[in-house]
């Protein structure tokens, strides 16, 4: 990590509390993505328009940065990449098996534990929230356990 | 009005997560991997985003209620249980496995992939199936 790549996750972190309080003080909603989505995808009601509208929104952000042309959003050092698309929005790693296993459990996770990286991460912490606290001591502690296991089973040295 | 204000809170949320590194699954990874060439990018991100949502919060809870609608609705339980540890788990585990989480993975779209494609058709079906399994929660 480099200085700029610091400063972008301020700049970014910043950003997305903006997002945070922007949404609690007009709408008194938590900005939590998996309740919004899922919410929008699967409950019907007057809460649908402003969560259609807010994903919108979320798509709109990376996709300004790529028609504007700013090369900001990947900030780490990748040599060979020119393609701006993969400089802004990042490129998946892993094949489609894992994705699909790994949606699976993000969205089956997500909604049984009524959060995620944003929801409890983010608005719950902000909140002093003892559930959102847990939940995100868990989630972080299993992700690094499951990137661990993954090189491991890589091979140790990939 | 409502519409408005959730179109331009979630263009902030997607300038950040763009701005910040966010939607690059290498760079979740690298701050994932503590045992390898860690990357401590994600620690910026998410301090910046819970001291201003902290401090916006406590500005913003000074009003009685919403500007634009009628009251705060805020998660009231502080219980711990088994569905929000085993939940978080889970989720743990697809996050690393993948380096996304629900909001990247959706902010990403303008670079819609397979992989991703596949990443977000079965995020639904997880949200879908978690419904079944825990309803009306």
């Amino acid at each position: 990590m480099d200085l700029s790549s610091a400063l972008h996750g301020l700049l970014g972190g910043g950003l997305i509390g903006l997002a945070a309080t922007l949404l609690m003080a007009l709408l008194g909603r938590i900005a939590g993505i998996s309740g919004i989505l899922s919410g929008a995808l699967f409950e019907r009601g007057s809460d649908r328009g402003w969560r259609l509208a807010f994903l919108l929104g979320l798509v709109s952000g990376p996709a300004l940065l790529l028609l504007l042309g700013l090369d900001w959003g990947n900030v780490a050092p990748r040599g060979d990449v020119a393609a701006l698309g993969s400089a802004v929005v990042g490129t998946p790693l892993a094949g489609m098996p894992t994705m699909l296993l790994a949606g699976l459990l993000v969205g089956l996770g997500t909604g049984l534990g009524s959060g995620c990286t944003s929801g409890h991460g983010v608005c719950g912490l902000a909140r002093l929230s003892p559930r959102s606290l847990a939940a995100t001591l868990v989630f972080l502690l299993m992700a690094m356990l499951t990137v661990f296991s993954v090189h491991q089973l890589a091979g140790g040295g990939a | 009005m409502k519409p408005v204000a959730g179109y331009l809170a979630g263009l902030l949320f997607g300038l950040g997560l763009a701005i910040s590194g966010m939607t690059d699954p290498a760079r979740v990874i690298g701050f994932l991997d503590v045992t390898g060439a860690w990357d401590p990018t994600l620690i910026f991100v998410l301090g910046a985003a819970v001291v201003t949502t902290f401090i916006g919060y406590r500005l913003v809870w000074r009003r009685a209620t919403p500007l634009l609608a009628g009251r705060f609705q805020l998660p009231s339980r502080r219980d711990l249980d088994a569905r929000l540890l085993g939940g978080a788990a889970l989720f743990g585990i697809g996050w690393g496995l993948s380096g996304y989480c629900p909001g990247p993975a959706v902010a990403s779209l303008p670079g819609l992939s397979g992989p991703l494609a596949a990443f977000l058709v079965a995020l639904v079906i997880g949200w879908w199936l978690a419904c079944r399994l825990a309803p009306g929660h």
